[in-house]
């Protein structure tokens, strides 16, 4: 098997894998989603051994592990994880629900990233002052390393509470967005950034660019029209990494910004070990990532006449 | 999961926070000018977590009871100074003498949201349905243990019959737990309701929607007037409208509680309490009534078997240094196994005074000689014991490094060992610890039978005949305060002299209101009642 179907198949090798894993991992965990519900009320559990009983049946958490294995997994195929044992909701309807607000500020996020990670990376390898470029090549790590929950409360601190020029809590409207984009954009920015900055540095020094000089293009028409093309492909290869970057930074930063989403429905899932929850954002999340990842390769032979070649053969 | 993992961040952030916080100080206004409560208006309040579930019946979280509270009506009101029981639906009662049977006269026109009445039938409906959730009511589980059922005298009459006698009935029915809904809410499923449908009560104010992690929106209740008599004013609830904002990051809360985005905060936590003293902002604050913050001790396990070794750890344990510390002074340390807000406690805080040297004392006595390490050793065994506890008030994991390093003075090693919420219930049932700490909210003092009995909970692994149950017994039996209060005295002073328990600090709900809030107030068991809340214009 090649190409495409063989792509398939491995996504859904790499969905199963998910769904089974995290089953797994979150059975193996002391205590179970009754009692971290039940418990959740000051001083803990007031219920008798019946009740809880009577309760665990309810959600079939009384079945030996592997029928709970088979049923699940059997109505996960028609897209149906189960009820969420803290609220009763419908898990899959619950995290599709989430999903949006997620989506909004990971998009806005994704953009933002692109935009600075690709500025930073084009202006520190194109201006000609030392100086600048030094200090724009110190933006990336700077940018990896300051912990996301911290930069959220800084640009809270600041826009909202101290400038009013956003709201600091809720999702109401664009001015609600920004702030979030902004905070999963920067690590997501700096990784953009300092791979597209060491490609491009590369693609500088390769033969080819001499030789479009020595045919008299301009400085801007290299940088542009020749090196960045080039030094775009590992940069893109990072997106579909970078998918899993945003998801996870929306759990630290819809806690800060008081959002509802996908990272503060995982949160709250995992501490509570709704394992019906969990598997459907897992779930969700490696059907996102896998298909970015397909989209990716299939977009390599479009950018690179060399992948396109070798594809062929 | 991720809590612990955040930490170490949230310390970073704090501290910036704190910087400059320093030059965004909220301007003054003079709390006394906020003159007559005017009616309408919306409160904008922030909350920190999100309620899994709106009905009072089968949540027993703060965030979701503090929702319940304003939606429902309860037989009878919790005086919460004197923790009386008062009049509310039920405008008299009848206990039987052996508190196995209750009468509840019920007032007369009150009725629920969609229009029925609040008569006998409704309320045996409505008790029903509680029992019938079994353990999904949380709390009210527990408080109808021995519920037989319902019977309908007549309309305005109905008698509530226990299996036992049941004297903590009386101030459960004063609780949102047993708040009564209305029939037509039993139609719906209690995951239904749990998400506000079919959510009807009889209370000052109605549902209007829940947005998962975002918001909870409740409005006037129209035409209300059988509140109880205990509240400020009769009639309607002042405000039109009340916004539960979820916002589960402290700074965040107290920072749009400062810019004026919030009108009042819930969970202020120890940190930022100073940034609301004396510019304008007011801080409600109420120690929880019930089972303080303790060392619940195992004494089936190790060195706990022995109650000079108990003794000495009660002795050992400074919880004024507890809460000049780690906490603020509007936390209380210990005085008792009850907080001193509930109704019997005693003040037993002689027994409780920090005694290093008597604690050295009854260990020496007991041949416990120091080792190497400077813990004490016994025929080889080390003195030391684990305690098991969840991060699910914020503090408690710097109180118990505190006392672990006041216990380390005596030659006592105290093992701190986290867990999550649903290990800590499984290590519980299982019996499987050496301390277990947590702490009780309930403005009765039977939950003390609860926990201790070896009849019920029995989280000290006691054995049957223990000198505690008849205590414990006794003061089930009655609702008369004056038999009453001496069982329940004997009972404290038991736990505290076998040292059953090693109590540290009073829960204690601080909360922040900004300049255009008042009355806020607080029930009985420390949740909130936003009846006689106000917003100035």
């Amino acid at each position: 098997m090649t190409g495409l179907p063989r792509r398939l198949l491995q996504a859904v090798v790499v969905l199963w894998a998910a769904f089974t894993v995290s089953f797994v991992i979150l059975y193996l965990l002391p205590g179970d989603a009754v009692l971290a519900k039940l418990g959740a009320s000051e001083g803990g559990l007031t219920a008798s051994a019946a009740d809880l009983t009577r309760e665990r049946a309810a959600y079939g958490l009384d079945d030996p592990l592997l029928v709970q294995y088979g049923k699940r997994l059997l109505a996960a195929l028609h897209g149906d994880f189960g009820r969420s044992i803290t609220t009763g909701e419908n898990a899959t309807s619950l995290v599709l629900n989430a999903l949006p607000s997620t989506l909004a500020i990971a998009g806005l996020g994704l953009l933002f990233a692109v935009l600075f990670g690709g500025s930073v990376a084009v202006l520190s390898t194109y201006t000609r002052s030392r100086w600048l470029s030094q200090a724009l090549s110190t933006l990336p790590p700077l940018g990896n390393s300051l912990p996301t929950f911290w930069v959220g409360l800084m640009l809270i601190q600041v826009f909202s509470f101290q400038l009013g020029l956003v709201p600091a809590l809720g999702s109401s409207g664009f001015a609600s967005l920004v702030l979030p984009a902004v905070t999963l954009a920067l690590p997501t920015g700096a990784v953009i950034g300092q791979v597209l900055a060491k490609s491009l540095r590369t693609q500088l020094s390769e033969p080819y660019v001499e030789i479009v000089l020595a045919k008299g293009a301009s400085r801007a028409r290299v940088h542009f029209g020749h090196a960045l093309r080039n030094a775009a492909l590992p940069a893109l290869t990072l997106v579909g990494v970078v998918t899993g970057t945003l998801l996870a930074g929306s759990v630290v930063t819809e806690s800060v910004f008081s959002r509802d989403g996908i990272g503060r429905v995982t949160a709250t899932a995992v501490g509570s070990q709704d394992i019906p929850v969990v598997q459907a954002v897992i779930v969700l999340a490696a059907l996102f990532f896998v298909t970015i990842n397909l989209v990716v390769d299939l977009l390599y032979p479009v950018l690179d006449p060399r992948v396109r070649t070798v594809a062929r053969v | 999961m991720f809590g612990p993992a955040l930490r170490p961040l949230r310390a970073v952030g704090l501290i910036a926070l704190l910087g400059l916080a320093a030059c965004g100080t909220p301007t003054a206004a003079d709390p006394g000018a906020a003159g007559p409560p005017r009616p309408g208006g919306t409160l904008r309040l922030g909350i920190s977590s999100n309620p899994d579930c709106l009905d009072p019946q089968q949540i027993g979280t703060n965030a979701g009871l503090n929702v319940g509270r304003q939606l429902v009506d309860s037989l009878t009101d919790q005086d919460p100074t004197s923790g009386a029981i008062t009049p509310w639906l039920a405008e008299k009662w009848d206990v039987s003498p052996d508190s196995t049977g209750f009468t509840f006269h019920l007032r007369q026109g009150a009725t629920f949201a969609d229009g029925t009445p609040v008569d006998a039938a409704a309320v045996k409906a409505s008790f029903d349905g509680i029992k019938a959730l079994g353990a999904k009511a949380q709390l009210g589980s527990g408080y109808l243990a021995a519920y037989k059922g319902s019977t309908v005298v007549d309309p305005s009459t109905v008698r509530i019959d226990f299996t036992a006698p049941s004297a903590q009935f009386l101030q459960a029915s004063s609780t949102m737990s047993l708040g009564v809904l209305a029939p037509a809410a039993y139609a719906k499923s209690p995951e239904q309701r749990c998400q506000g449908d079919g959510l009807v009560g009889s209370g000052p104010f109605v549902f209007e929607s829940f947005k998962s992690n975002q918001q909870i929106v409740l409005t006037k209740r129209k035409g209300y007037a059988w509140g109880s008599p205990l509240w400020r004013h009769q009639g309607a609830a002042y405000l039109d409208r009340v916004e539960f904002r979820i916002v589960p990051e402290p700074g965040v809360r107290t920072g749009s509680l400062g810019s004026g985005q919030l009108d009042a905060i819930t969970d202020v936590q120890p940190v930022d309490e100073p940034q609301f003293a004396g510019n304008g902002f007011t801080e409600p604050v109420r120690a929880n009534p019930g089972i303080v913050f303790n060392l619940q001790a195992n004494v089936t396990r190790g060195v706990l078997t022995d109650a000079k070794v108990r003794q000495a750890v009660q002795k050992g344990v400074n919880r004024q240094e507890v809460t000049d510390t780690v906490l603020t002074k509007n936390y209380k340390p210990a005085t008792s196994i009850l907080g001193s807000a509930t109704p019997l406690y005693t003040d037993l805080s002689a027994s409780l005074a920090y005694d290093p040297d008597g604690a050295k004392k009854l260990l020496e006595d007991q041949d416990w000689t120091p080792g190497q390490d400077g813990i004490r050793v016994k025929n080889g065994q080390r003195l030391t014991a684990k305690v098991a506890f969840s991060a699910v008030f914020n503090q408690n994991q710097s109180v118990l490094e505190l006392v672990q390093q006041q216990l380390r003075k005596i030659g006592f090693d105290l093992q701190i060992e986290l867990h999550t919420t649903a290990e800590t219930q499984a290590l519980t049932l299982a019996g499987n610890y050496d301390f277990l700490w947590y702490n009780t909210t309930r403005s009765d003092p039977d939950i003390l039978r609860q926990l201790f009995s070896t009849k019920s909970g029995n989280r000290s692994k006691l054995t049957p005949g223990d000198p505690l149950d008849a205590a414990l017994d006794k003061q089930a039996a009655t609702v008369d305060p004056v038999v009453r209060k001496p069982a329940v005295a004997d009972a404290q002073r038991i736990i505290l002299d076998q040292a059953y328990s090693i109590p540290v600090f009073e829960l204690t709900q601080v909360w922040g209101l900004g300049p255009k809030a008042h009355d806020v107030d607080f029930e009985g068991s420390s949740r909130m009642r936003l009846f006689d809340a106000w917003v100035s214009g």
